[in-house]
């Protein structure tokens, strides 16, 4: 009985589903292709006449809609340019969405029909020791990363911007890295690593991906490379726009480069700060294809006893060190196949995601005002 | 006086120095992909012995079954331009109408819109691979490793961005020359596609840049909707099919990071001012 009606419900679901997509692709084109043709032609295919009688539903019809009031006109082309980038939008983003929200509460493995259990997924990530560190780490890297590259792509923008002699060579130069792909540039930075700093000996004597804390070091220093140069194009463009007769008026007040820096240039940019900062946030946390190639996860290592007090695990069982959440949740959905637990992560990064963010953004714009 | 000057070489030395720490790696790509798998393991910092091996192992990729370099190269082109030109179009003709029509709906349309600017690809990703399948099903329409499948998502995942980014820039259009367009007599698609379209074109070009280095890159959508070794491969899924399969092979694997990287190069060399003006311009909206 009931497999039954779940093959009926399936049914007047596809039926549905069908009915939509013949009017949405179907029907609405067509008589815009009519209305063309019949502008083309001047002749009238459809008999609308504007003048005529007819009755209320026609009336309606017509004005709003095919006739060729300037309301109707309107009306139509409202529809027919929303209708192309909303249809894609709608389908592969809001509805996936929207179903992923219900997945999450399903014990979906890929292969079965979902059904409803609950908030039982949420329960099992709440005991997931991996996904804990998952977070710690990912919490970990985009903090080092915010910090790390801010400060450098910023050094960076101040000394392109000094007028030096090769200038616009420096900012192509520092730029470029931006250009690869993450997954290309994991591959670059992997050989880099393992084969050719181990040359110089010293502390790369062995490779930084060997240990699991130098690997996010590594990582930090690939996503930096890359990452860097865009960032310093924000801020150059910021500090080009400080006006030149305040640094003038204070060179003449006698200000020393670090006083003009402090008390002129960083107030005049904050607005920058704020834009670069919530950029390589997002990007630190969502990072995925350059941890994939390079290190995948790697390399294992055991549980910080910290977590294990947590998790209430007296044996630290070993987990993979830079397996950012981006990673974990791959993982889980595609190899471990429990896509409804998967689908139950992502949901809470993207609450995390969304939370941060908009502290992040409240805190600086509060910054800005009380510069 | 001269104090200054001192200060401004040693400036130019120090930044000279910097320029090479991060020209390092691609000198390292270089270097190394004119060497042969057994020269590498033997010094990867010397300079090659044959430079024309490059070209030995440029013909090797090219004949390697499971990277068809040629082949992923003309799809990465394909999906590339045509998504850009949809994203593009459409937003501007929705952003448009959303701007120019003051009503409840559009209100709400370009909210729905805007939200979906923060949903990162992870919560999307799982669902839509099955809704792929379910409209297989449904409609035996394939959306996945198909080239016209994986343009209309990234048309999808490309809009929001893009109109949000045409919204703010046609609000500063002034209404009277629409308005004077439509007194001589252009009917309103007229007036976007010859008046307003042109106007849009500085946008235009940022969105090409940001959505281009996005869509030309990208790895995680093409690996679900066109999966790894299908059909259909782009660059960066054949890349990471080769990395895969000749693990630590690195004379094909760096050339092969070479010839996925050189396209994007040479197009910065000759587009250089419209790239970058394009990529920050776009973040600081």
């Amino acid at each position: 009985m009931k497999n039954q009606t779940k093959k009926n419900t399936n049914k007047g679901l596809k039926l549905m589903y069908f009915l939509v997509s013949i009017l949405v692709i179907i029907a609405l084109p067509f008589i815009l292709i009519i209305r063309a043709l019949e502008s083309l032609l001047k002749v009238n295919i459809l008999k609308i006449d504007d003048s005529k009688k007819r009755g209320i539903v026609g009336t309606f019809v017509v004005k709003y809609w095919l006739g060729n009031t300037y309301e109707a006109q309107k009306n139509r082309v409202f529809v027919y340019f929303i209708l192309p980038s909303f249809t894609a939008f709608s389908l592969f983003v809001a509805l996936p969405f929207l179903q992923g929200i219900y997945f999450s509460m399903t014990d979906w493995n890929g292969l079965n029909d979902p059904t409803f259990i609950g908030l039982d997924n949420y329960k099992t990530i709440l005991h997931d020791y991996s996904f804990g560190y998952s977070f710690f780490r990912t919490a970990l890297y985009s903090i080092l990363n915010i910090f790390v590259i801010n400060i450098i792509a910023f050094s960076l923008a101040l000394i392109v911007t000094q007028k030096l002699k090769l200038q616009n060579i420096y900012r192509a130069g520092f730029f470029l890295p931006n250009l690869i792909g993450g997954l290309v540039l994991g591959y670059i930075w992997q050989f880099i690593f393992n084969r050719v700093l181990v040359q110089f000996g010293g502390i790369f004597e062995s490779s930084l991906l060997i240990n699991g804390n130098t690997a996010l070091v590594g990582l930090i220093i690939v996503v930096t490379w890359q990452y860097a140069g865009y960032i310093m194009m924000i801020y150059i463009a910021a500090i080009q726009n400080v006006p030149q007769d305040l640094i003038e008026a204070s060179e003449i007040d006698g200000a020393n480069a670090w006083q003009r820096l402090r008390t002129i240039t960083l107030p005049l940019v904050a607005q920058a700060f704020t834009v670069s900062m919530f950029l390589t946030l997002v990007t630190s946390f969502k990072q995925y294809d350059t941890v994939v190639s390079l290190t995948h996860g790697g390399p294992a290592t055991q549980l910080p006893s910290w977590l294990g007090m947590i998790y209430n695990k007296t044996l630290l069982p070993v987990v993979q060190s830079t397996d950012l959440i981006a990673v974990n949740i791959y993982d889980e959905a595609f190899v471990n196949r429990n896509m409804g637990v998967g689908q139950a992560k992502s949901i809470i990064f993207f609450i995390i995601l969304l939370v941060v963010a908009l502290i992040q953004v409240y805190y600086n714009k509060r910054k800005e005002v009380e510069l | 006086m001269k104090s200054k000057r001192t200060k401004k070489i040693i400036l130019e030395i120090f930044a000279f120095c910097l320029l090479l720490v991060f020209m390092f790696p691609f000198a390292m790509i270089i270097i190394n992909s004119s060497k042969s798998a057994a020269e590498i393991i033997r010094n990867p910092l010397l300079l090659p012995s044959n430079w024309f091996q490059i070209f030995t192992n440029i013909a090797e990729i090219i004949g390697r079954d499971n990277i068809h370099y040629f082949s992923a190269f003309f799809n990465s082109l394909i999906i590339t331009t045509v998504s850009l030109i949809a994203i593009g179009t459409f937003s501007a003709m929705a952003a448009w109408v959303l701007v120019r029509t003051k009503t409840r709906y559009s209100f709400v349309i370009f909210m729905l819109f805007l939200s979906g600017m923060v949903i990162p690809f992870q919560v999307v990703m799982l669902p839509l691979v099955r809704l792929l399948q379910t409209l297989n099903d449904i409609f035996g329409i394939q959306f996945k490793d198909t080239l016209y499948g994986i343009i209309l998502v990234y048309i999808g995942f490309g809009s929001p961005l893009s109109i949000f980014l045409f919204h703010g820039f046609i609000k500063s259009i002034p209404i009277d020359i629409e308005e004077a367009a439509i007194i001589d007599g252009c009917t309103k698609s007229q007036v976007f596609f010859k008046i307003v379209f042109p106007i849009l074109k500085p946008i235009y070009v940022t969105l090409l840049v940001l959505n281009g280095m996005w869509i030309w890159n990208d790895y995680l959508l093409p690996l679900l909707v066109l999966g790894m070794g299908g059909n259909i491969q782009t660059l960066p899924l054949s890349v990471a099919s080769l990395a895969g399969f000749y693990d630590k092979e690195w004379s094909l694997i760096l050339t092969s990071v070479l010839m996925a990287a050189l396209p994007v190069v040479i197009l910065f060399l000759f587009a250089q001012k419209h790239i970058i003006k394009g990529m920050t311009s776009g973040a600081i909206k």
